[in-house]
């Protein structure tokens, strides 16, 4: 279950944009330009169904998203889904898992408030007695320098 | 029959005499014949794995994922309350604030911890600002517990280094790691975060911690292997009510251990799953 972003959780001046997310699912999503940091020393996890549905995060993931642990879960991972982010990273993250194998990038979360953090992700397949049961998400801290290579390079990707 | 328990070389040494009280305690409860074998390396330790050696095991989570995907091991138990976390540090000296954009900074010095690293936010200075030259290593001294370096490297992934990049200093104890910080001869060291909260006040405060892990996930589990794997059930009894007498407590605290906790089939898959996505 996803549902369009509300004005009145936004903490800033935003910009108004509808997603196309992984699905055909429709989003209205509102955007600021107010970055949070990624915390020091800590990952952020998250598992999902195949279909990419929250099944389990942890308490790092609560709190940079902005979303509470019943929001989450149940709600697809593109909850998370920045209009900043081209839709060719996710298409290659799902291909690659896809395939059962793992997939690693840098990619630019949308927090409820409207705000953003960076990430480097790494997405793993569950794989339980020879079946993909569902994928693990670990976030780390990105490092600064990939994150503004990325910042120069996903606009190209569009 | 006699079956074989071995310990994760990392463990302190003030523990030793701990887990030989543990397992005359396991063996008086479970009526087997257990000896307790130490490896001083983890290579050795894993060739004892490889060549079916050990039949029980306390085990570093670095080596969950080959234990049980590779030689059919099963958790048990973990202690309560405890995971395994690390610490980042440097000599006080040392002007790094922050693990972020490392290999940036302009000042080469051969002094290990006598570098400037960009911790500002001021575009004037960012700009005068040169890479390092391409042959300047970072020097970071740790020891060879796996889990530990991996979420070290991590931690100071975020600031452009990796294994390519820095020199490494391999210690055998995380004293030893101390020492080389507080020489100078490294510019980091990587603790186990218990290692580095027992060293005594006098060293801690020539050091400075830039960053401690709060992963909270990871830890050491006892594991059985494929010979026990029938007496999985009793023994988890036997190991979650060990605090339930005195003398239980009193082995457990030798272990600075409160209890044990039961570690399932689907938890120990979540930490070996999330071991794999940190690994790369």
């Amino acid at each position: 279950m996803i549902v369009d972003m509300k004005a009145e959780d936004i903490t800033a001046d935003y910009k108004e944009i509808t997603l196309t997310l992984y699905g055909g699912i429709t989003r209205k999503v509102l955007y600021t330009e107010i970055e949070t940091p990624y915390p020091d020393g800590k990952l952020i996890v998250s598992t999902t169904d195949k279909n990419g549905v929250i099944t389990h995060v942890n308490q790092a993931f609560i709190e940079m998203s902005g979303y509470t642990e019943s929001e989450l879960i149940n709600s697809p991972h593109s909850i998370l889904r920045h209009p900043d982010m081209p839709s060719a990273a996710f298409k290659d993250l799902w291909d690659t898992v896809n395939k059962g194998e793992r997939w690693q990038g840098y990619v630019k979360n949308l927090r409820k408030d409207g705000g953003y953090y960076w990430v480097k992700a790494t997405v793993i397949p569950n794989i339980r007695h020879g079946q993909v049961v569902g994928y693990t998400s670990v976030r780390r801290k990105p490092s600064r320098t990939k994150v503004e290579e990325c910042i120069k390079l996903y606009p190209t990707l569009f | 029959m006699s079956y074989v328990f071995t310990v994760s070389p990392d463990f302190t040494p003030d523990h030793l005499s701990g887990w030989y009280i543990f397992n005359t305690w396991l063996q008086k409860q479970s009526g087997e014949a257990i000896h307790l074998e130490m490896y001083n390396s983890f290579q050795t330790q894993r060739e004892a794995i490889q060549n079916n050696q050990i039949d029980l095991i306390y085990a570093n989570p670095f080596d969950a994922s080959m234990l049980v995907r590779e030689k059919g091991f099963l958790p048990l138990v973990k202690a309560s309350g405890i995971s395994d976390e690390a610490i980042i540090a440097v000599n006080i000296k040392n002007s790094v604030q922050e693990i972020v954009r490392l290999l940036s900074a302009s000042n080469t010095s051969s002094d290990a911890f006598l570098f400037d690293a960009v911790t500002t936010d001021n575009p004037e200075i960012k700009s005068e600002l040169q890479p390092r030259s391409a042959d300047f290593r970072y020097k970071v001294a740790m020891t060879e517990d796996p889990d530990v370096n991996m979420m070290g490297m991590i931690m100071l992934e975020a600031g452009d280094l990796n294994a390519g990049n820095i020199q490494t200093h391999i210690c055998d104890s995380y004293v030893l790691v101390a020492k080389q910080l507080l020489q100078g001869n490294v510019d980091f060291g990587i603790f186990l975060a218990e290692a580095y909260d027992d060293l005594s006040n006098m060293i801690k405060k020539q050091l400075r911690v830039l960053v401690r892990s709060q992963i909270s996930v990871i830890h050491h589990s006892l594991m059985i292997g494929p010979k026990l794997a029938d007496r999985r059930e009793e023994l988890q009894n036997l190991l979650i009510t060990m605090n339930d007498n005195q003398k239980g407590k009193d082995i457990l605290a030798s272990l600075k251990f409160d209890s044990w906790v039961k570690v399932d089939d689907e938890e120990m898959e979540f930490m070996i799953d999330l071991m794999d996505a940190l690994a790369t």
